[in-house]
């Protein structure tokens, strides 16, 4: 499982990586979608790799913490992947009106051979 | 029980800007003036609480002069810790004063361009706010998202073609930077198992091999993305175009976000890599150091090279910077004293500086040349009216002083503060102290470069100033209403001030430098400070 997740990480981040290299505005925002995927991974599973552990919860008696999954890594990817949600969304409507105002959707606002 | 309600204040500083900016999301557009005096109102209370709390530090009202607020009453490791201590509070102290200043100059016509100038105003304060207060790396990130999502409205506020194209690059940058900050986090989290960033330092020097190996990618991943805020060199390329780009008001208010950057290199480089930190202590201040010195030649060139106002006094800001990253990567205490008296000269007067050169350039051109060409693409029903209202008299005069004392404090000539911050640095680095050391060649490529710094922008200045006001041929005063030079005479003054009072302050910024150099005691003060006993914790023991 750790190939598979590192494996899947390194493709997101790779490719992402190479679109934002890209000049048009709809790759750049592509690359960036696809990293902030690989990212929110990479959280999730900086709490380690675990297979059938039951979440953190109150009950009758405090539950030994090793037995349970790492309740942490989960609330810091559900707030990374709101804000990063929010931004991307910001982003795109920039990117709109940039198409809209210039007249091209190369990141520059201009085409390079004019 | 409950708190006494002065501790209160520690979080008044994000919370009321959060209140006051979204009220003013409901209020409509055309009642500008009331939208305008809830925020300048929201901004002088920020003003007042900021002053209190710093009162309150450096009066002995806390013990160690940190104060901290557990949010929602957990103990600090666990939950998130709001920490004011002698730094932050002066931080909040500036960015108070130089909001108040931005925003009393776009009461005549800059908030008036686009929509929800004010509500962008003040969630860029709770988020600046929130960032030097906060004493959480994640809940940093939270604040620097929320101030980062509020300068991109705000640099697109105007909406041009210039401004679209400045925010195109300015946001995928910040994103990029944001997605490092993440893996940065995670990363620290994944070795050492907190967040919080007394914890941390505590649990540093315990924290075995492999783990600070990982560690040490992390915070280095993490510092990218505070250097790209701060414009390291090679992470600034952005910030000209930005500066450049951006209205006046928040081009005034970039500059202050370009030092909250510097701000947390600071304050975390300090309280993890201290001394006190063993295997892991003093990582990373030679890049900090040698990186500091290559900002400082890029700016420097960087200023000789630009043409465009907005451009120099962007590069201006680079080379501010990059003083203050080198002085930080020195790693020497005194220094820091005299970094952080530079630290607010700088601040101000670039600050001033934009303002200033948007009044400047209506000498070249009379009637606004910028609000046509936003008008022509933004519809705007109620199109602001040409500057009405007394003028204030004798405007070039007042124009080519303002300028003058601007550039003194930038370059570092004498009178003003600008000089008494780099003569404060050169002493601390040729007296470092400390006996038996002496001067190395880093102690002297480091004053090199920050006299070289001095000329440069000198010359580029004084080249604009000649070229603006004596050479331009025939000029015509511009009209120039009270509320645009009243913020930059107030931010001069205070430089003035701090020139004039350079001992209390420089005291003052010692007492802070001390603090920051002895983590111990802050690392205890945070994770010993008492929760409040309710009910239900009585009821959770049992």
């Amino acid at each position: 499982m750790e190939l598979v997740m590192a494996l899947a990480i390194g493709i997101l981040f790779g490719s992402g990586i190479w679109l934002i290299l890209r000049p048009r505005s709809f790759q750049v925002l592509t690359g960036l979608l696809l990293m902030s995927y690989a990212v929110n991974l990479f959280i999730f599973i900086m709490g380690r790799l675990w297979i059938d552990r039951p979440p953190l919860t109150l009950g009758a008696h405090l539950p030994d913490p090793a037995t349970v999954a790492d309740p942490l890594p989960q609330a810091l990817v559900l707030t990374a992947i709101v804000i990063g949600f929010a931004t991307t969304a910001l982003y795109l409507v920039i990117m709109i009106g940039s198409r809209g105002l210039t007249g091209t959707d190369h990141v520059d606002g201009r085409e390079p051979d004019q | 029980m409950s708190l006494a309600w002065d501790q209160h204040l520690i979080v008044t500083p994000v919370l009321l800007p959060l209140l006051c900016g979204a009220l003013l999301i409901a209020l409509n557009e055309r009642r500008h003036h009331l939208k305008f005096f809830i925020n300048l109102g929201s901004v002088i209370c920020l003003l007042v609480v900021a002053a209190r709390l710093m009162w309150m530090v450096d009066s002995g009202h806390w013990s160690q002069g940190i104060g901290v607020y557990l949010a929602a009453n957990w103990a600090a490791p666990f939950g998130i810790a709001l920490v004011a201590d002698r730094l932050a509070v002066l931080m909040l102290l500036l960015t108070a004063v130089l909001g108040m200043s931005a925003l009393l100059y776009s009461m005549q016509r800059w908030s008036r361009i686009g929509v929800h100038f004010h509500s962008l105003f003040q969630f860029l304060l709770m988020g600046i706010n929130g960032a030097f207060l906060t004493h959480d790396l994640f809940n940093l990130f939270v604040f620097f998202e929320v101030m980062l999502a509020a300068s991109y409205g705000l640099v697109l506020h105007g909406y041009n073609v210039t401004r679209i194209r400045a925010g195109m690059q300015y946001i995928a940058i910040n994103l990029v930077a944001s997605l490092l900050f993440l893996i940065g986090v995670a990363l620290i989290y994944a070795s050492t198992g907190t967040l919080n960033m007394a914890d941390l330092a505590m649990r540093l020097p315990v924290i075995n091999t492999d783990g600070l190996a990982l560690l040490k990618v992390g915070v280095t991943v993490l510092a990218i993305a505070f250097l790209a805020k701060s414009a390291m060199w090679p992470f600034g390329f952005w910030l000209p175009t930005t500066y450049a780009a951006a209205s006046p008001p928040v081009a005034a208010m970039l500059v202050l976000m370009t030092k909250v950057g510097v701000y947390v290199i600071l304050r975390v480089w300090l309280l993890i890599f201290s001394d006190e930190a063993g295997a892991a202590a003093g990582f990373g201040f030679d890049a900090l150091l040698w990186g500091g010195m290559a900002t400082i030649v890029f700016g420097a060139a960087g200023m000789l090279a630009s043409e465009a106002p907005g451009r120099l006094a962007g590069f201006g800001a680079i080379v501010s910077s990059g003083i203050l990253l080198s002085v930080i990567g020195y790693g020497q205490p005194s220094l820091v004293t005299a970094g952080l008296y530079y630290l607010l000269g700088s601040t101000l007067a670039l600050g001033a500086f934009m303002l200033l050169l948007e009044l400047i350039e209506r000498i070249r051109s009379p009637g606004a040349a910028v609000l046509a060409l936003t008008m022509e693409v933004f519809i705007i029903h109620e199109a602001p009216d040409e500057p009405v209202g007394e003028s204030i008299p004798a405007v070039l005069a007042f124009l080519g002083l303002s300028f003058a004392g601007c550039a003194l404090i930038i370059a570092g000539l004498p009178p003003l503060s600008g000089f008494v911050a780099k003569f404060g640095l050169f002493h601390a680095l040729l007296n470092p102290g400390i006996a038996g050391s002496t001067p190395t060649s880093s102690t002297w490529a480091l004053m090199a470069l920050i006299l070289l710094s001095s000329l440069t922008t000198t010359i580029a200045l004084l080249r604009f100033g000649v070229r603006t006001f004596w050479s331009a041929g025939k000029i015509s005063p511009p009209h120039l209403p009270f509320t645009e030079a009243a913020p930059i005479c107030l931010l001069l003054l205070l430089c003035v001030v701090l020139t004039v009072q350079a001992g209390p302050v420089l005291a003052y910024l010692e007492r802070t430098t001390e603090d920051l150099h002895r983590p111990q005691r802050y690392i205890d003060k945070v994770l010993s400070e008492p929760v409040i006993p309710g009910s239900l914790g009585k009821k959770e023991v049992q």
